[in-house]
Order: structure tokens, then C-alpha cells, then sequence
């Protein structure tokens, strides 16, 4: 695989990027938080975002907002991933191995179906 | 925590928590000395004495105090226990610099982990501060400071697909580059 390096071929990325994001923009947004205190980081958090951050690499999902909260108070249930699509409620699910993270972004972010058997109810 | 690579992680959050606006991370490996020192180093609020001497000690810190936790005082003991040190030096205002070192090919010694890794989710989930990554083994060193990066992408987000590629191949890319020179 060749490896992009420098600012210019940044540069090219960041137009592309722009064109894609005029396409897309009529989406409803979505926001992904996942729990990144030191409970979630010892259950795996880490491993958790990376899996959200290459499904939006490969899938090449635009506009999704992924952000990051510390200990929510339910460290038994790390990692912690939250969901917001567009003006849904928000989701809070529980036990999110990447396998899980994956999952939720394919049939939760990007087809609206609720992963009901990780939801925790808070 | 299984990696280095997640303590520096966690202990990062705490430098986010002090609503630092410049975060350092070093990772310094020199085989001929047999070091391993890693500093994490922010401009957020700081602490006095009494606060630095608390955070260290898993039995005085109370819920209230929510940045801090078990985190520093499970890497100290770690350090330690490795013929190392963890050391912190923080004036409040200022900022907060936390130092750690272990001796490289000690038994107990952690593995770095994924240090690629680390920075990637650092640099995405905080986009509101400015990194400088840096991971240097003996003469091979990989400076990664995303201020260029910001501000060629203006108000292109970072969690564009592409834009993630580029980032984690830099990152990737550059570790692993530093990490050719190891023996062991």
C-alpha cells in the first residue's frame, strides 16, 4: 500500500472531502461517543474507537461526529459507546467490543435499527 | 492496563480534563542505556503540591476529585517496580508535566503497545487540542505535531474517511519507521 505523506496530498484530500460532504450533507448527523476514562481504557475503549474510526474509513461514511466522555459511573459496563442519529434519542450501550462497535455503526448509524441487546438503560 | 501505550492514553485524558490547550507525548526508547521514558507535558490548569502529592496515592483520592484516579498511581508502581520513576511537576496556571521511566529489558516491563494507536483516538476524540506526538528510539526519531494538519484541513472535520486514512498511515507509518531500529 503506497503511504500518503505530505501536506499537498492532504490538500487534495481535504477538496475531495468537500465535494463528498455537499452529496451528503442532506443526512441526518450522527455522533458517536465512546467512554475513554480509565475504566473504558483498561476494558478496551481504545480498541472500541478504533473499530468505529476504520468502519468510517471503509464504509467512507461522511459527517459522522465521533467524540469522547470519561467515567460515566458505570465502569462494570465499559466500554461505554453512546449514539445520536440526527434528533433521535440518544443510546447508551454497554460491553462494546470492537465486534459490537461494528455492528452498532452498520445496523444503528447507518440504518437507524437499535442494537437492543447492548443497550443499558441509565 | 496491558500497554504503556494505555496508560499514556489515560493519562492524557487527565491533561484534557485540566482543560489543557497544548499537549506533549514523548516516548523515548535508547537501548544502549536501557531506558524507556515517556513525558506527557500540557499548558491546562495544573496543581499545587498537595493536589501532585494526592494523585499519587490510590488511597487518598476521593470521587470528587474527577481527573484523577487509579491511573497514576497503577503507572507509578509499575515504573517502580522496574528499577524506574514517575514523577510530576505541575505549578497550578501553568500546566502539568508527568515523566515516567523504566528500565527497558527489566522482566516485569510492560510493553510499549500501540503507540499508533494511542495517538490516533487522542488526536480524533480531542480535536479541540493541539497535539505534538513524538517517539524517538536511539538516532531514529518521529515528530508528529497536527497544527500543519489542522490547518490545511480548515473546517474539513478529521472524521472524514480519507482524512482519517491519511492520518493513521502518518501515524503508523511513522512509529513503525522509529520502531525498525529496535534489537529487541
Amino acid at each position: 500500500m503506497t503511504t500518503i505523506k505530505s501536506l499537498e496530498d492532504l490538500k487534495k484530500l481535504r477538496e475531495q472531502a468537500l465535494q463528498k460532504r455537499e452529496v451528503k450533507r442532506t443526512e441526518g448527523q450522527a455522533q458517536v461517543i465512546v467512554g475513554m476514562g480509565t475504566c473504558g481504557i483498561a476494558a478496551g475503549a481504545r480498541e472500541t474507537m478504533k473499530a468505529v474510526l476504520d468502519t468510517i474509513e471503509q464504509e467512507g461514511l461522511s459527517g459522522i461526529i465521533v467524540t469522547q466522555t470519561g467515567c460515566i459511573g458505570l465502569c462494570e459496563k465499559e466500554p461505554i459507546m453512546q449514539v445520536v442519529v440526527g434528533e433521535g434519542e440518544k443510546v447508551v450501550y454497554g460491553k462494546v467490543s470492537p465486534d459490537v462497535a461494528r455492528q452498532i455503526m452498520h445496523d444503528h448509524v447507518l440504518n437507524g435499527k437499535v442494537v437492543e441487546n447492548h443497550v443499558i438503560h441509565v | 492496563m496491558r500497554e504503556l501505550a494505555l496508560h499514556l492514553m489515560d493519562i492524557a485524558e487527565n491533561s484534557v480534563a485540566a482543560r489543557a490547550k497544548t499537549i506533549h507525548i514523548d516516548v523515548e526508547e535508547d537501548q544502549a542505556a536501557d531506558r524507556l521514558w515517556m513525558c506527557v507535558r500540557d499548558d491546562g490548569c495544573g496543581m499545587d503540591a498537595e493536589m501532585v502529592r494526592r494523585v499519587c496515592d490510590p488511597f487518598v483520592t476521593s470521587r470528587t476529585t474527577r481527573k484523577v484516579g487509579l491511573g497514576i498511581p497503577l503507572l507509578k508502581a509499575a515504573a517502580e517496580a522496574c528499577n524506574g520513576y514517575l514523577r510530576i511537576e505541575s505549578e497550578p496556571g501553568v500546566g502539568t508535566q508527568l515523566e515516567v521511566l523504566f528500565q527497558r529489558s527489566h522482566i516485569d516491563r510492560m510493553p510499549l503497545g500501540n503507540i499508533a494507536s494511542t495517538w490516533f483516538a487522542l488526536l480524533i476524540s480531542h480535536p479541540e487540542v493541539h497535539w505534538v506526538f513524538r517517539h524517538k528510539m536511539d538516532a531514529a526519531e518521529f515528530v508528529f505535531d497536527d497544527a500543519p494538519v489542522k490547518e490545511t484541513l480548515g473546517d474539513v472535520p478529521l472524521t472524514e474517511p480519507d482524512i482519517l486514512a491519511y492520518l493513521r498511515e502518518t501515524l503508523e507509518s511513522g512509529v513503525s519507521e522509529v520502531q525498525k531500529v529496535a534489537i529487541v
